[in-house]
């Protein structure tokens, strides 16, 4: 059983309430921190090697220390909670079953970073949530831990609850940051970049919950300590929710020192594949992350077994590998169609695209109906070359990486599963039926 | 005292050249001018923030700076990207922007409805001069297109969304030279448009520089809709003493008659200086203004093609160019055709010529 | 007439005081989804330009940020809005079967509203529920884990809340 960090003390009774929390040690690591020079927080969360934990896996500290200080300029944190990646939805968990332990973590980073206001941007349809993390922050103030002179230091800090409505882009940092100014989610243009000039043009960090989350039991055990769990540059514990067709879906702390296989199949994790089905691919960061057949899921090109973690998840480059990505898990069994899905999340980034540049606003639209041509048995083979075509020239091209993350899904598709594209051109009658033969892709399938 | 200004060295497709720090690429690029210079839909020099949204003026950045040479890992948008000392950048020279150029122009042509032949801004439209230099001879896009209704923005300009790329200027106009925004861009991705959700007029005094800064058709000027191409009418520079803005313009004029009022663009299609309503769309006579000359117009532009006076007269004759051979007189085509007659100035003639327009004597 | 209770307006100012001096158009998405609850469920210009007057902006710049967000309704709906997710992993465990139902069972299509003005039938794009699908949003709160007969007795609890 791996050790766990964030979610060791989700399942006592009563957690989500400030008594119970800190009986359980709650509020130590701020206890800590505020008895430390901000530079050291930082210095500590360094050694710890976490990474950002929204996706893109930046060290979190190298993040912090690019924060600028000028005289005289107020300094935001911002959390982001608008956990929208398709997959995703390990910050929902965490907040709404121990939401203390964010507020925790975010007083210690307000404190380290030297936010006086720190906002929590939390997705609009996360209605409930935050009228739970509301009441975690007024119990915060009750006790001390928030409002003025914070335990005697001097040191002033106030939490707010900032409800979006309804836009994946806002979970890309400077998208965010307009979005709290109340603009439309439009991402900046890069530089500058939020740690110069972020929210109302003051230096900002911007970190996912769970990052924030983990800053906690690296106060409380130490930065090098919380480094020597699990693997190289993957440090630490990661929380991966877990959905599609397996027997356990769920919310799961690993701590990267485990493989693809024993996740799927272990009654710890994931419990196998549902129905006694097969196991056909996977998409292992959230839905923007290449999609893998099981073959290359469960063992690299090399055939060593892969890993849970930044390095094993990303072996072999977008070939024959993925990406931790935000750590939603999707499993999809034999009898699920890749095109079908694909069009799914073609559809999802058409409609998040914000529509500011043109290769994301115009190109993603395109790809989903050439998708929906093929999936309904209106496609040509050369249909296939030009989807490849149009991801290629909106990969890389855009403002902000919703391309790369519209892009990729439908690269890595054609990459693994062109002879099921083609299926769909040549057999167009059939082209509706869910279990459509098993020849095609056979090779991918996976009993263990 | 200000410091002084830290010059930067930069080269783009391998010319060197030093600009002050705070250049951007694109600035650099246009001092080199020519074709290292990137085409621009959306950034526009007087507006803030304008930019990086069309991705046209991509570029490959081979080399960031003296201090730190690696290559940038994606193409960057080089109007918001600033010069670093010892930048190496590759425009035309790499295949790989070239490619994302390409890509770019047909994702911009994707849903545009190419009427540019009942287009006021055929002649003068970027997206049309885009798609000549990048664009391929036919689309790969096989589905309806997206269209919008046309809107009018109260007495002057006529909204024609279906042709708008997105841009953004026009909005940045409203807020930075007007002062008050009714416009804006709304919805979403691909549903995104400008517009002023319930029907409102634009009637800002400083409110018709949209029209000048829009790349394409899709903000013209309703005074000028239909009444004429553009390469049929004859840009002169003008001025009067107007009490809101410069009264530096543009007359478009065929004969006498003044069908269209500008601002002055430079080469890379940019105003000199917004003017204002009452110039633009109030006063369409010759006695209104001050003729200064001819504006000049690049000899590639359609425009140039009515109108052969204003040009630079090129400094080489036809026999040094030849290596000192005198041109050989093949035949006299005057005398053999009635099209040709050399004393009618082309410029005066109201309208694409006919062969009877040169016909002289049937006319007298 | 458009106008917020006292209640109302004293919430407004709490979530005003929670920016700096000066960026009040920080509130304008809290406000509008206050604004969206208190008058049926939807943003109309009147409701917009209310909105914009309370908060010291532009029209326009409100109608910018309603017509952005996805959870801002610019067209009326009915009493009870189905918002159900039909993004890959909840198609994995059946949510193209939820929809078709729900169509089946109260006679409209995607994005209709059924004749009495109760319901409203819309999809969405992931709310980030994926190990719960098929799932749907209604009102503030998820319903997951959806069969048919779960769909039945959410459409008969709503029909008992209006009566």
């Amino acid at each position: 059983m791996g050790r766990k960090l964030l979610l060791e003390k989700a399942h006592i009774p009563g957690i989500r309430s400030y008594e119970v929390y800190r009986r359980e040690g709650g509020y130590a690591s701020v206890e800590k921190a505020l008895r430390m020079a901000p530079a050291d927080v930082v210095e500590e969360v360094k050694k710890s090697g976490l990474r950002g934990r929204g996706g893109a896996g930046f060290p979190t500290g190298m993040k912090w220390s690019f924060l600028a200080k000028p005289e005289g300029v107020p300094r935001y944190l911002v959390c982001n909670a608008d956990e929208s990646e398709p997959g995703t939805f390990k910050d929902r968990y965490l907040m709404e079953f121990i939401p203390h332990l964010l507020i925790e973590g975010l007083i210690a980073a307000s404190w380290a970073l030297g936010s006086n206001r720190t906002y929590i941007y939390i997705r609009g349809e996360y209605a409930w949530i935050v009228d739970i993390l509301e009441q975690a922050i007024v119990e915060a103030n009750a006790n001390g831990w928030l409002g003025k002179n914070i335990l005697g230091t001097g040191f002033d800090c106030q939490i707010y609850v900032q409800r979006g409505a309804g836009a994946y882009i806002c979970g890309e940092e400077t998208a965010l940051i307009e979005s709290l100014e109340g603009k439309r989610g439009n991402p900046r243009i890069k530089p500058p970049f939020p740690a110069v000039k972020g929210l109302w043009d003051c230096p900002t960090v911007v970190n996912n919950v769970e990052t924030l989350a983990a800053v906690v039991p690296i106060l409380n055990i130490g930065g090098e300590e919380y480094a020597k769990i699990g693997v190289g540059r993957s440090t630490g514990t990661k929380l991966i929710s877990a959905c599609g067709n397996i027997n356990k879906p769920g919310v799961y702390e690993i701590d990267m020192n485990i493989s693809v296989e024993e996740f799927i199949y272990s009654d710890e994790y994931c419990g196998g594949i549902a129905h006694g089905k097969r196991l056909k691919a996977c998409i292992p960061g959230g839905s923007s992350v290449p999609i893998l057949p099981a073959n290359l899921l469960l063992k690299t090109a090399k055939g060593e077994t892969r890993m849970m973690h930044y390095e094993g998840l990303a072996d072999g480059g977008f070939a024959t590998g993925s990406m931790m990505g935000s750590g939603g898990f999707i499993v999809l069994d034999e009898d699920q169609c890749i095109v079908r899905h694909t069009l799914t999340l073609a559809r999802f980034y058409r409609h998040e695209s914000c529509g500011q540049c043109s290769p994301c606003r115009e190109g993603t639209g395109w790809m989903e109906k050439i998708l929906n041509k093929i999936e309904y048995g209106k496609g040509q083979l050369s249909d296939i070359d030009l989807l490849w075509d149009i991801q290629r020239k909106i990969e890389g091209n855009t403002i902000c990486p919703l391309g790369d993350a519209a892009a990729w899904p439908v690269a890595a598709a054609i990459r693994h599963f062109r002879d099921e594209f083609e299926w769909h051109v040549n057999n167009p009658e059939l082209s509706q039926q869910r279990n459509f033969g098993l020849a095609h892709y056979a090779e991918a399938l996976t009993t263990v | 005292m200000a410091d002084e200004i830290k010059m930067l060295k930069v080269t783009i497709d391998n010319i060197t050249i030093e600009v002050p720090q705070g250049t951007t690429i694109l600035q650099a690029a246009r001092q080199i001018g020519g074709e290292v210079a990137p085409p621009a839909m959306c950034y526009y020099t007087k507006l803030k923030g304008s930019g990086g949204k069309c991705r046209t003026c991509l570029v490959e950045v081979s080399k960031g700076s003296e201090a730190d040479p690696r290559p940038m890992p994606k193409l960057v948008a080089s109007c918001r990207t600033g010069v670093m000392d010892g930048m190496e950048v590759k425009n035309i020279t790499s295949g790989k922007v070239t490619d994302a150029r390409n890509g770019v122009v047909e994702f911009l042509l994707l849903n545009h409805p190419l009427d540019c032949p009942v287009c006021d801004q055929a002649g003068e439209c970027h997206l049309q001069d885009l798609s000549y230099s990048h664009g391929k001879e036919g689309t790969r896009y096989e589905f309806k297109r997206r269209t919008f209704e046309k809107h009018d923005l109260g007495p002057y300009i006529q909204l024609h969304m279906t042709r708008c790329i997105l841009c953004y200027r026009c909005v940045f106009v409203a807020d930075q030279v007007t002062g008050k925004r009714v416009h804006g861009v709304l919805s979403r991705g691909d549903h995104a448009e400008i517009a002023t959700h319930i029907e409102k007029s634009l009637d800002n005094d400083f409110i018709g520089n949209v029209i000048d800064v829009c790349p394409v058709g899709a903000l013209t000027d309703k005074t000028f809709r239909f009444k004429n191409r553009v390469w049929f009418t004859k840009p002169v520079d003008a001025h009067r003493d107007c009490p809101n803005c410069k009264g530096k313009v543009t007359l478009w004029q065929r004969g006498d008659e003044v069908l269209r009022v500008t601002g002055r663009k430079d080469q890379w299609g940019e105003v000199e200086d917004w003017i204002c309503n009452t110039c633009r769309f109030e006063k369409k006579h010759v006695n209104d203004w001050v003729i200064e000359g001819p504006t000049k117009i690049d000899r590639h532009s359609v425009i140039s093609q009515g109108h052969y006076t204003g040009l630079d007269k090129p400094k080489e004759t036809f026999s040094a160019v030849h290596g000192g051979r005198a041109p050989k007189l093949l035949m006299d085509i005057h005398s053999v055709s009635e099209v040709n007659r050399p004393g009618i100035a082309l410029s005066e003639i109201q309208g694409p010529a006919t062969s009877d327009t040169f016909n002289i004597d049937k006319q007298a | 007439m458009t106008q917020f209770s006292d209640t109302r307006l004293a919430e407004v100012r709490q979530i005003i005081d929670r920016y700096p001096e000066g960026k009040q158009k920080s509130a304008l998405i809290p406000v509008l989804h206050m604004a969206q609850e208190d008058f049926s469920g939807w943003l109309s210009p009147e409701t917009m330009d209310y909105v914009a007057s309370l908060l010291q902006l532009e029209p326009i710049e409100v109608y910018e940020v309603a017509t952005f967000y996805s959870m801002f309704n610019t067209q009326p709906v009915g009493s009870h809005v189905f918002e159900v997710c039909h993004t890959g992993p909840c198609m994995l465990r059946g949510s193209d079967d939820i929809i078709s139902y729900i169509k089946g069972k109260l006679g409209i299509g995607v994005g209709e509203t059924t004749a009495d003005g109760l319901f409203t039938l819309k999809t969405v794009e992931c709310l980030g529920a994926c190990g719960y699908a098929p799932m749907m949003q209604l009102g503030k709160h998820y319903r997951e884990h959806l069969t048919p007969e779960k769909v039945d007795a959410i459409i008969e609890e709503c029909r008992q809340s209006v009566a």
